[in-house]
C-alpha cells in the first residue's frame, strides 16, 4: 500500500505547512499582548508623549489615526459604493467596463509608497493642501477604493436578480429599485467591505509618510489642513528613529495598533456572519 | 410561412390589447417571436401555451415592457393597449407597468413585511395616505383569497408565508395597484394542487374586473382556465381561438399533436 | 413632483456613472504625476549614471541598479517562501482540512493579511533579526534574508486566498471522476485538481509576488538599507536596499523639484510600471475565468 503511504506523508507535509503558516500569527499576537500589556494604562492611552517620546502616552497618535480613518471613509465610501453600484447595476459587458475592471485591479496592485508619491505630487504640491490630514486621507482613500468597490460589488451582485425584476414590474425606476431593495439587502456586505478597506488604511504607513504624518506634535491637530501623528507611523518612528527608546512603550504602541486593526477585522466578520445567519434568500 | 389565424368569435366584446405583426429577436439569438398577430379580449382569461422556448414568456414580458431589461436585438410591429402603442417613444413605461401587473413563475416576495410588499408599488406611485393604502391591502388580499390567512399578521416578514401563500401575495401585490391587465407566467408551477386550485379559482373571479393573460404550466391547466387560447410553437403563433373549441377540435395538426401529448 | 423625481434620478444616475469611471481616472492621474515628476530625471541625470551601480545621491550618484537588485533579491527570497507555504496552505484548506480546521485557518490567514506591515517590521527588528544574527553567525541581522522572511509572510495571505478560490471553483465532478477511477485523494489533487486550477494558481503566485515587490515599511525596517549591487547569492545574507525603501527613506528629506526628488519619482514610475505589468498579465489570465476576476480584489 505504497500509494497510501505517499498520501499520508503528503497530507502530513501539507498540514505541517499550514500549521507553520498560521502558528506564527497566533504567536505574534500573543507575544505583543504579553510584552505590551504591562504599559497599557489610562495615562498611556490618553497622555501626550514627552521626554523625546521616551515617556508619556500616545494619545495624539490614536486621535490622528482615528481622523485619518474617518477622512478616508468620507472620501472613499461614497465614491467606492457608487462605483460598485455602477458596475453591478448599470454597466453592460463592454470594452469600457473591462477597462474599468482592469483599472481597479491595477489600483489594488500599486505599491503603497507609490500612492505616497502620487499624494505628494497631486495633493500636497499641485493642489497645495500641504502635508495635512486632508492630503493623507485623500491618498489613503484612493488606495482603499479598489477594496471597497470589489467587496461592495460582490455584495450587490449577491442580491437575487428576481427582486429587481419584481420591483421594476410594479413600476419602480432603476434607481428606486436600487435604493429601496438592492442597497438595503446588500448593506451588511458593503459594511463588511468598507471596514476591511478602512482597516487597511488605518494600518498603512507608506502613503502618509510624505503626505500628512508628523514625527511629533505637542498638541492635537486643529483642522484638516494640519499634519498629524498616526499610530503606524509613530511605531515606525519609535522603533527606528529614536535611540534608547524604552522597549515597553514600543510594544505598547504595537499592541494599541493591532488592537485597533483587529477590532475592525472582528467587527467586519461579525457583521458578515450575522447577516449570513439572518439572510432570507 | 405564416399560418392564418382566425380572430376569435368575439362579437360585442372589447379588445384590450392588439398585437400586430410583432417580431422579436434577442442578441444571443435564443428565443424569437415571428410575426405575431393576436387580439386579447377584455375581462377574459387568455391562455398562451405551447412547449418551452416557444416565445410565450417573451411575449408576456413585452406586454409590460419588462423586456426592456433584456438584450433585445430587433423588434418590429406594434402592441396596442387601449389603442395606444406601448412602444411609442413618448409612452410612459412606468405608467404602463402600473397598468399591466405581472406574477412570475417562482413566488418572489420582496424582503420586507407582508404589508410593505403590498404597498411598495403604491408608495412608488406617490400614494402615502394611510386610508388608501389600508383599503388597497384589504381589497387586494381578498381578491387573491389570502385575506383570511394573513389579515392578523400583516407586519410579519413575507418570507415566512408558505409557497402557495407567497404566490397569492405576489398576485395581491400586483392587484394592489389596480391594474387593467394581469400577466401570469406559469404562476402555479411550484405550487401544490390545493394552492393551484385556489389561484385558478381566484382567476375566474378576477376576470370580471381585469383582463388576464396566463401562461399555464400544463395543457390541462390551459384547458381548465382558458376563455381564449393561443398555441405557440418555436416563436410562431400556430392557432388562436376560443378555449372550448381549440381544446376539443383544434384546426391545426400541430396543435392537436401537442394537446394530445404526441410531443412537448 | 414627478418631474422633480426624474430630475433627481437623472442626477444620481450621472453621479453613479461618473464614480464608475473614477478608477480609470485615478490610474491615469497616478501615472501622469509619476511621469511629470519622474521623467525630468532623464534630462538631469546621464544614463550612464542612472544605470550605474552606485547610489549615493549626496554626491550625485544616482545608479539605480543596486536598488533594483535589492528589490529583486528580497522578492525572490519572499517568493521562495510564500509560494510553497501559500500553495500548501491553500491546498490544505481547500482539499484536505476538515470543516472545523477550515473555519479556524481561513480567518487566521485573513488576519495575517490585515496585520500592518509596520508591526511586522517592528518585530523583525526586535525579535527576528537578533536571533537570525546569532543563529546564522552574521555580522548583522538586518539582511535581505530577514526581509524575505517577513515579506513572505506578507505575501502568503494573497497567495492563499486566490489559490484557494481557484481550487474551490474546480467542479466537484472532476474529483469524483478521478476518485472513481481508483486514484487516491493525493493523486487527485496533483493530477486533476491542481492542473484544473492552474490559471488561478498562477494568478495567485503573480499577485503574491507583486505584493512583495511593492511592500515598503517592512523592508525598510529590516533589510539594513545598504545600496550595494548584489552580485552573488551571498548577498541574501547581507544588508540590501530596495526601490520602495529608498523612496520611503529619502523622500522626506529632499527638496521638491531637485534632481534627487525627480529620481525618486522616477523609481516610483518604474515600480508603477512593474505593478501594472504584473497585474495586467495576471488579470489577462483571470479574465478568461470571469468570476475569479472579481474575487482577486477582495
Amino acid at each position: 500500500m505504497n500509494r497510501n503511504l505517499v498520501q499520508r506523508l503528503g497530507f502530513g507535509l501539507l498540514s505541517f505547512m499550514a500549521l507553520l503558516t498560521v502558528l506564527p500569527i497566533i504567536l505574534v499576537i500573543i507575544f505583543i499582548v504579553v510584552q505590551g500589556g504591562s504599559v497599557i494604562s489610562v495615562e498611556f492611552i490618553t497622555g501626550f508623549p514627552f521626554g523625546g517620546m521616551r515617556s508619556g502616552g500616545i494619545w495624539p497618535a490614536i486621535v490622528g489615526t482615528f481622523y485619518l480613518t474617518l477622512g478616508t471613509a468620507i472620501f472613499s465610501v461614497p465614491l467606492g459604493v457608487a462605483a460598485a453600484i455602477y458596475l453591478s447595476e448599470y454597466a453592460s459587458d463592454n470594452g469600457l467596463t473591462r477597462l474599468i475592471r482592469l483599472a481597479i485591479i491595477n489600483l489594488s496592485g500599486i505599491p503603497s509608497v507609490v500612492y505616497g508619491l502620487f499624494g505628494l505630487g497631486l495633493f500636497v504640491f499641485f493642489l497645495q493642501f500641504g502635508t495635512s490630514i486632508l492630503s493623507a486621507s485623500l491618498t489613503l482613500s484612493i488606495m482603499t477604493l479598489p477594496v471597497i468597490i470589489s467587496t461592495s460589488e460582490e455584495a450587490l451582485r449577491a442580491v437575487p436578480q428576481a427582486f429587481r425584476t419584481v420591483s421594476i414590474s410594479v413600476g419602480a425606476t432603476r434607481w428606486q429599485t436600487i435604493r429601496r431593495i438592492v442597497l438595503p439587502e446588500a448593506l451588511p456586505g458593503i459594511i463588511t467591505g468598507v471596514i476591511l478597506g478602512l482597516e487597511r488604511a488605518a494600518g498603512e504607513t507608506a502613503p502618509i509618510l510624505f503626505t500628512g504624518a508628523a514625527f511629533f506634535l505637542p498638541r492635537l491637530p486643529g483642522s484638516p489642513f494640519d499634519a498629524t501623528m498616526a499610530l503606524p507611523y509613530h511605531l515606525f518612528v519609535i522603533s527606528t528613529q529614536v535611540p534608547e527608546m524604552p522597549i515597553q512603550i514600543q510594544y505598547g504602541t504595537a499592541l494599541v495598533l493591532i488592537t485597533f486593526v483587529l477590532a475592525m477585522n472582528l467587527i467586519a466578520n461579525y457583521v458578515r456572519s450575522r447577516a449570513r445567519a439572518r439572510r432570507q434568500w | 410561412m405564416s399560418v392564418l389565424v382566425p380572430a376569435p368569435a368575439a362579437s360585442g366584446r372589447t379588445m384590450k390589447i392588439q398585437i400586430e405583426n410583432f417580431s422579436l429577436q434577442y442578441q444571443d439569438g435564443t428565443e424569437t417571436l415571428r410575426n405575431i398577430n393576436l387580439e386579447i379580449v377584455a375581462n377574459a382569461v387568455t391562455v398562451l401555451f405551447g412547449p418551452a422556448g416557444g416565445g410565450k414568456s417573451s411575449l408576456l414580458r413585452c406586454l409590460n415592457r419588462l423586456n426592456d431589461l433584456a438584450d433585445v436585438q430587433n423588434r418590429s410591429g406594434r402592441i396596442l393597449l387601449d389603442g395606444q402603442d406601448i412602444f411609442d417613444p413618448k409612452a410612459d413605461v412606468i405608467g404602463l407597468r402600473r397598468k399591466v401587473g405581472m406574477v412570475f413563475a417562482r413566488p418572489v416576495v420582496l424582503p420586507m413585511s407582508i404589508r410593505q410588499n403590498l404597498t411598495y408599488g403604491l408608495e412608488l406611485a406617490g400614494e402615502n395616505r394611510k386610508s388608501r393604502l389600508d383599503e388597497a391591502i384589504s381589497r387586494s388580499l381578498k381578491q387573491a383569497a389570502l385575506w383570511e390567512e394573513v389579515h392578523d399578521r400583516l407586519d410579519d416578514p413575507a418570507i415566512a408565508l408558505s409557497g402557495g401563500q407567497q404566490q397569492r401575495l405576489c398576485l395581491a401585490r400586483s392587484l394592489a395597484l389596480q391594474p387593467d391587465v394581469i400577466l401570469l407566467d406559469e404562476p402555479t408551477s411550484g405550487l401544490d394542487p390545493i394552492s393551484t386550485g385556489k389561484v385558478e379559482a381566484s382567476l375566474q373571479e378576477l376576470k370580471k374586473d381585469y383582463t388576464i393573460i396566463l401562461v399555464p404550466h400544463s395543457v390541462q391547466q390551459a384547458a381548465r382556465t382558458a376563455d381564449y387560447a393561443a398555441f405557440f410553437l418555436q416563436g410562431e403563433l400556430i392557432e388562436f381561438g376560443d378555449g372550448k373549441t381549440l381544446f376539443t377540435t383544434p384546426k391545426q395538426k400541430k396543435t392537436e399533436d401537442y394537446i394530445t401529448g404526441r410531443f412537448g | 413632483m414627478e418631474k422633480n423625481l426624474s430630475l433627481g434620478e437623472f442626477i444620481i444616475t450621472r453621479l453613479v456613472k461618473a464614480s464608475g469611471y473614477s478608477a480609470i481616472v485615478f490610474v491615469t492621474l497616478i501615472f501622469y504625476f509619476l511621469l511629470r515628476e519622474g521623467l525630468p530625471t532623464l534630462g538631469e541625470v546621464e544614463l550612464e549614471n542612472l544605470l550605474s551601480t552606485r547610489w549615493y545621491p549626496i554626491e550625485s550618484y544616482f545608479g539605480i541598479l543596486p536598488l533594483i537588485s535589492g528589490s529583486l533579491i528580497v522578492t525572490i527570497g519572499a517568493a521562495l517562501i510564500a509560494v510553497p507555504f501559500g500553495l500548501g496552505t491553500a491546498i490544505f484548506i481547500a482539499e484536505i482540512a476538515p470543516r472545523w480546521a477550515r473555519e479556524i485557518l481561513k480567518p487566521l490567514v485573513e488576519l495575517l493579511g490585515g496585520l500592518p506591515s509596520v508591526v511586522l517590521g517592528f518585530l523583525g527588528i526586535l525579535v527576528l533579526s537578533p536571533n537570525l544574527r546569532i543563529l546564522l553567525n552574521l555580522p548583522t541581522g538586518l539582511t535581505a534574508f530577514t526581509g524575505s522572511l517577513l515579506l513572505g509572510a506578507i505575501a502568503v495571505p494573497t497567495v492563499v486566498s486566490i489559490a484557494e478560490d481557484a481550487l474551490d471553483s474546480v467542479p466537484r465532478s472532476y474529483r469524483d471522476a478521478a476518485l472513481a477511477l481508483g486514484a487516491t485523494r493525493w493523486q487527485t489533487i496533483w493530477r486533476v485538481t491542481l492542473p484544473a486550477a492552474r490559471s488561478g494558481v498562477l494568478t495567485a503566485i503573480m499577485l503574491g509576488v507583486g505584493r512583495a515587490i511593492g511592500e515598503t515599511m517592512t523592508v525598510m525596517m529590516v533589510t539594513g538599507n545598504a545600496p550595494v549591487l548584489a552580485t552573488s547569492l551571498s548577498a541574501l545574507f547581507s544588508p540590501v536596499r530596495t526601490m520602495t525603501a529608498t523612496i520611503a527613506a529619502e523622500m522626506g528629506e529632499v527638496a521638491s523639484g531637485s534632481i534627487h526628488y525627480h529620481t525618486l519619482f522616477f523609481i516610483g514610475m518604474v515600480l508603477f510600471i512593474i505593478s501594472l505589468a504584473v497585474n495586467i498579465t495576471a488579470s489577462s489570465v483571470v479574465f478568461r475565468q470571469k468570476k475569479r476576476a472579481e474575487r482577486v480584489l477582495s
